[in-house]
């Protein structure tokens, strides 16, 4: 690969000619590329997601196997991050943690952001009354201690699956996503392609997928991508004080959550804080994608 | 502008209704009722259960049970607690609320000395070593989850060093005046840390992009040009413009605040409100979960409402449609 000093002489020699020829969508992906910290995130995650995907191949342990002849012992050449409360292997967990965190926070991520676009759209699509009742309905979520509410409804569930738990998350958080969706139609609404679009017969429907998504979709990613960070942490936080995903299904939050047993904190470091990294460095990445999604998306960040 | 406070506090009214409908509703959904929790003897007469259930409203048709309930909690009265037996929910509530808003203190008190001085640091000198450390810390404040951070300084400042203690707000019942005040102190640095790191990453990329903005804008450049000195150009014009944005901030940030508290009490065995509520969940003591979901929805709807009316005030140039 070239070095950045050289990239940048070149593409602003060739700068004039070539933009011609690139759609918007070959300059974001153009804009991304160059963006390093976003390449490392996207390197870092890859890892990751590689780590849960192969986790049977890289341990023999089963992370759901509690050995109460083994519990909280160090790390050892069969255990090599120790063995939790339970007995059973910490590697093995982080890694099968990885699978659930990962999906959590995706599957939360799609769920709120298909309830965003749907209501989104039909409040900046329609506006008036629909959009009226819809942003109210945003108000109310946005005033409501989100933290709160999702724990009174796990309380009241009673017992806790991933997919209770996702849709916990997504009915709690989507009012965001919402709103962005809801704002960039509604500039849209009032532009003359659209006017031009309903002039030769469009059904709202066509105009929706062909015109709107399309013109809307780099904010709706970049929120989408940072929102799948946020529901990582989300899981980890109510793993951690016992209203997420329960035992002996391993997450990296109840994993940590050993940790609150001062025994473990204070002389099994090696058990907590894998999770903990985990967490942090799958959020930083997820954070630097989402962060260099942005710059790319954005056009006034090409004149740079 | 007047017009637009009115409404906006109009708009305050069906919201504070529809919370307390949705908290209501919850606390109904629930399986059981306030009774069941009282029921310890399984032969207990069932003719003085319904009695006991006639007494409190409970046969009584969901509207009017909730009519009941919103007047009494109208008058301040919400009952009393399941689970610590005979207590009334408010004096459980007025017991731990000091804490968490001590603790709420400190941690927004640290995030604002830390945060608004780097950031106004950060937009006067961008790509200074100082900026990349403080957007480094910023990536890194909003990384990591906060129970994480608590853990990591109660095993490094608490358990290894011995700095700071590890849990709770007093370390003995016999101190006094001044010697009582550090002792607080003491025990509330880091979980104010704790709960501060979130903010203070938050609140110092808000400060470095709106410093930022407002530098770049004509009128600073005006300023500059007719000669005024940059500590004038500092304070007399841009951190006024910038502190705008920072101050709507703060009324949004206060329900994270919150939620952040209730986590941060939990690793730290702090007896404050988040305690009270998780410990409330696991004992379905539902008086005190409904009133301390409501006294928090409200807090954040009254947040939300300061932060509006701040802004139309300082901002003329809101819409008011």
């Amino acid at each position: 690969m070239q070095t950045s000093q050289n990239n940048t002489i070149q593409i602003e020699s060739i700068d004039q000619p070539d933009r011609k020829h690139r759609s918007p969508l070959q300059l974001s992906v153009h804009r991304f590329l160059k963006n390093k910290l976003a390449l490392v995130g996207i390197i870092v995650l890859f890892v990751i997601i590689l780590g849960a995907i192969f986790a049977p191949y890289l341990t023999d342990h089963d992370p759901r196997k509690s050995n109460l002849m083994l519990v909280e012992q160090g790390p050892s050449s069969d255990n090599i991050l120790g063995t939790d409360a339970s007995g059973r292997d910490n590697f093995a967990r982080l890694l099968y943690g990885a699978r659930v965190s990962l999906t959590v926070g995706f599957s939360a991520m799609l769920f709120t952001l298909s309830i965003g676009l749907v209501l989104g759209a039909l409040a900046g699509y329609y506006g008036g009354k629909i959009d009226n009742f819809i942003m109210r309905l945003t108000d109310l979520v946005l005033a409501l201690p989100f933290l709160v509410l999702a724990l009174t409804i796990i309380a009241l569930l009673g017992k806790v699956t991933i997919g209770i738990f996702v849709t916990v998350i997504a009915i709690t958080s989507w009012p965001t996503l919402t709103r962005i969706v809801r704002g960039s139609f509604l500039s849209l609404r009032e532009q003359e392609f659209v006017l031009g679009a309903r002039a030769i017969g469009a059904s709202d429907f066509r105009i929706i997928f062909r015109h709107f998504i399309p013109n809307a979709i780099g904010p709706i990613i970049v929120n989408a991508t940072l929102m799948m960070a946020t529901m990582i942490i989300i899981e980890s936080a109510l793993s951690f004080i016992g209203f997420g995903i329960p035992q002996p299904t391993p997450t990296w939050g109840n994993m940590i959550s050993e940790a609150q047993s001062i025994r473990i904190l204070r002389y099994h470091p090696e058990a907590w804080i894998p999770p903990g990294v985990g967490i942090l460095v799958t959020v930083l990445a997820i954070n630097f994608i989402g962060d260099g999604l942005r710059d790319a998306f954005d056009p006034k960040s090409d004149r740079r | 502008m007047y017009q637009y406070i009115i409404r906006r506090i109009l708009v305050f009214i069906p919201m504070l209704l529809a919370l307390s409908i949705i908290v209501f509703g919850l606390a109904k959904a629930a399986p059981g009722d306030p009774l069941s929790g009282k029921i310890v003897d399984p032969n207990i007469d069932l003719a003085v259960y319904e009695q006991q259930r006639e007494a409190l409203g409970l046969n009584k048709s969901i509207p009017v049970q909730y009519f009941n309930w919103a007047s009494s909690v109208a008058r301040g009265d919400f009952g009393e607690s399941i689970a610590y037996k005979g207590r009334s929910v408010q004096s459980l509530i007025t017991e731990r609320i000091v804490n968490t808003l001590y603790l709420g203190l400190v941690a927004l008190g640290i995030t604002l000395v830390v945060a608004i001085p780097i950031g106004i640091y950060s937009a006067r000198n961008p790509y200074s070593p100082l900026d990349y450390g403080a957007t480094t810390f910023g990536f890194f404040g909003l990384a990591t989850p906060n129970f994480f951070f608590g853990l990591v300084a109660i095993y490094l400042l608490s358990i290894n060093l011995g700095w700071f203690p590890a849990q709770g707000t007093t370390s003995s019942t016999g101190l006094s005046g001044f010697a009582e005040f550090k002792d607080r102190i003491h025990h509330m640095v880091l979980p104010g840390l704790t709960l501060g790191l979130a903010g203070t990453a938050t609140y110092m990329r808000y400060m470095r992009s709106e410093v930022l903005d407002v530098l770049g804008s004509d009128y600073i450049r005006t300023a500059k040009a007719k000669g005024m000195s940059d500590r004038n150009v500092l304070y007399k014009h841009t951190l006024r413009n910038a502190m705008i944005p920072i101050i709507t901030l703060m009324g949004f940030e206060f329900g994270a605040l919150l939620s952040g508290a209730i986590i941060t009490e939990q690793v730290f065995n702090f007896p404050g409100l988040g305690t009270l509520f998780l410990s409330s969940i696991t004992n379905h003591d539902y008086p005190v979960i409904m009133a301390i979901a409501l006294l928090l929805g409200v807090a954040i709807l009254i947040g939300n409402l300061l932060a509006d009316i701040f802004y139309s005030i300082v901002d003329p140039r809101i819409r008011y449609d």
